[in-house]
């Protein structure tokens, strides 16, 4: 089996979309969960649930509210382009940040179960050691929730690599901008010879779902974590 | 006089209420478990806020008058009853964590003689037995330039023949640095041997 260059182009998007967004993500989602697992504010609940919102809805609607919002003439993406001359739409970036809200509630609950996992006498026992909160947090709360931060890390990845609805019902269907691996297979499927383009594909998305999910593990092992995907 | 500590704290069910001053050397905190010895090491040490009251070590006033220090200006060398070292830091690494506050009045070397921590250096915390785990926590809090000691039953996890090594070396620590300690257990014999100034706690 051999990939065609239409293939290439289509595995390096995806990896392209899949990464930009988790990476850009990660302190985010840190953060929300960091809020989460800590905080206790006004309105907690209702952060927690729009967090999760992207995890419950059907796929088409978050995409269509990501269109609402960050379309030209939606209240943010009529901003940016006023502001900077800068569209998401029907670009790889508006792929990328449609791969990046389905990634979040699965990034957040990995961290949030690491940062609620680590012991908050350690915190205290740093702070008597001469520890500010900002080295308490650096030295102590972060490191030992870096497990949870690999676990979500690995998860969004894999959730970007497979996202469809909201990218195809945000950004649509083009080549080389916002046709990803799921969203080229889908397209092969509808054409009559198109058999031989979806196993290769098929092939490819199984390689690197297995490839990240090793990875992860790798990582957790490494870091002598309990936080397992598999 | 080094501690003046004049607290009130309701936890649950439980009030605790304390009032005593002492000079230098060791004060004993002593009572039964459960009279919130700890809690009042914790409220010393900035962990835990009391309802009302004063505290005071050294002269220096910590917690009361509009004062409430953060744990880590309060100069604390708090070891632990239930040991806490940082489970992703070596035993050298969790020795030096508190270094980064000032120059203590031992040395490295000497905390490592003092405690018998040569060999433990290089190991993680979970590969500790109990009481090699407890000494790195002493040694730990003595490296940090503590201007006083919290100590909360720190022979608990020892046996006898190691829990008079350390009470010796508190002794030292008692004697050469003029560290005031605050210490707490509820062994007689302990008490008896280093206490300076008896504080007995009743449920």
């Amino acid at each position: 089996m051999t990939l065609t260059p239409d293939d290439w182009e289509v595995i390096r998007l995806s990896l392209k979309v899949a990464i930009v967004g988790v990476v850009l993500t990660l302190p985010i989602a840190f953060g929300l969960a960091y809020a989460l697992a800590r905080g206790r504010f006004p309105g907690r609940i209702l952060l927690d649930a729009i967090v999760h919102l992207p995890l419950v809805l059907p796929p088409v609607v978050t995409g269509w509210i990501l269109l609402i919002l960050f379309g030209r003439n939606g209240p943010i993406g009529g901003w940016l382009d006023r502001m900077f001359g800068f569209t998401l739409m029907f670009r790889w970036t508006g792929a990328a940040l449609a791969a990046a809200v389905m990634a979040l509630p699965l990034m957040v609950r990995a961290m949030r179960l690491s940062i609620e996992a680590v012991d908050r006498r350690l915190e205290g026992a740093a702070r008597s050691l001469g520890a500010n909160r900002w080295r308490t947090f650096l030295t102590i709360t972060l490191p030992l929730s870096l497990p949870g931060v690999w676990a979500g890390l690995v998860l969004g990845f894999a959730r970007s690599l497979g996202e469809f609805g909201a990218t195809i019902s945000f950004v649509s269907n083009i080549p080389g901008q916002t046709r990803t691996l799921p969203i080229a297979i889908y397209t092969a499927l509808q054409l009559p010879d198109g058999d031989a383009t979806v196993v290769r594909l098929a092939l490819v998305s199984v390689t690197l779902s297995l490839g990240a999910l090793v990875v992860s593990e790798w990582l957790v092992r490494r870091q002598g974590g309990r936080a397992h995907v598999l | 006089m080094s501690f003046e500590v004049d607290v009130a704290k309701r936890l649950g069910d439980v009030e605790i209420a304390v009032a005593f001053s002492s000079d230098a050397g060791v004060t004993a905190l002593f009572g039964p478990s459960g009279s919130g010895k700890t809690s009042i090491l914790n409220m010393i040490a900035g962990l835990l806020t009391p309802d009302r009251g004063q505290i005071a070590v050294g002269g220096e006033t910590l917690f009361g008058d509009g004062v409430d220090l953060p744990p880590e200006a309060r100069h604390a060398g708090y070891v632990f009853q239930d040991v806490r070292l940082f489970p992703h830091l070596k035993a050298r690494a969790n020795l030096l964590y508190g270094a980064a506050r000032g120059r203590s009045g031992v040395s490295l070397d000497e905390v490592i003689d003092l405690l018998g921590l040569a060999h433990l250096l290089d190991r993680w915390p979970r590969t500790l037995s109990g009481g090699e785990a407890q000494r790195v926590a002493i040694g730990r809090a003595l490296l940090s330039n503590p201007r006083f000691l919290l100590m909360d039953e720190p022979l608990a996890s020892l046996d006898q023949a190691r829990a008079d090594e350390i009470m010796t070396m508190i002794e030292r620590v008692r004697d050469q640095l003029k560290l005031p300690i605050l210490y707490v257990s509820h062994n007689r014999a302990e008490v008896d041997r280093l206490a300076t100034t008896v504080v007995a706690i009743r449920r």
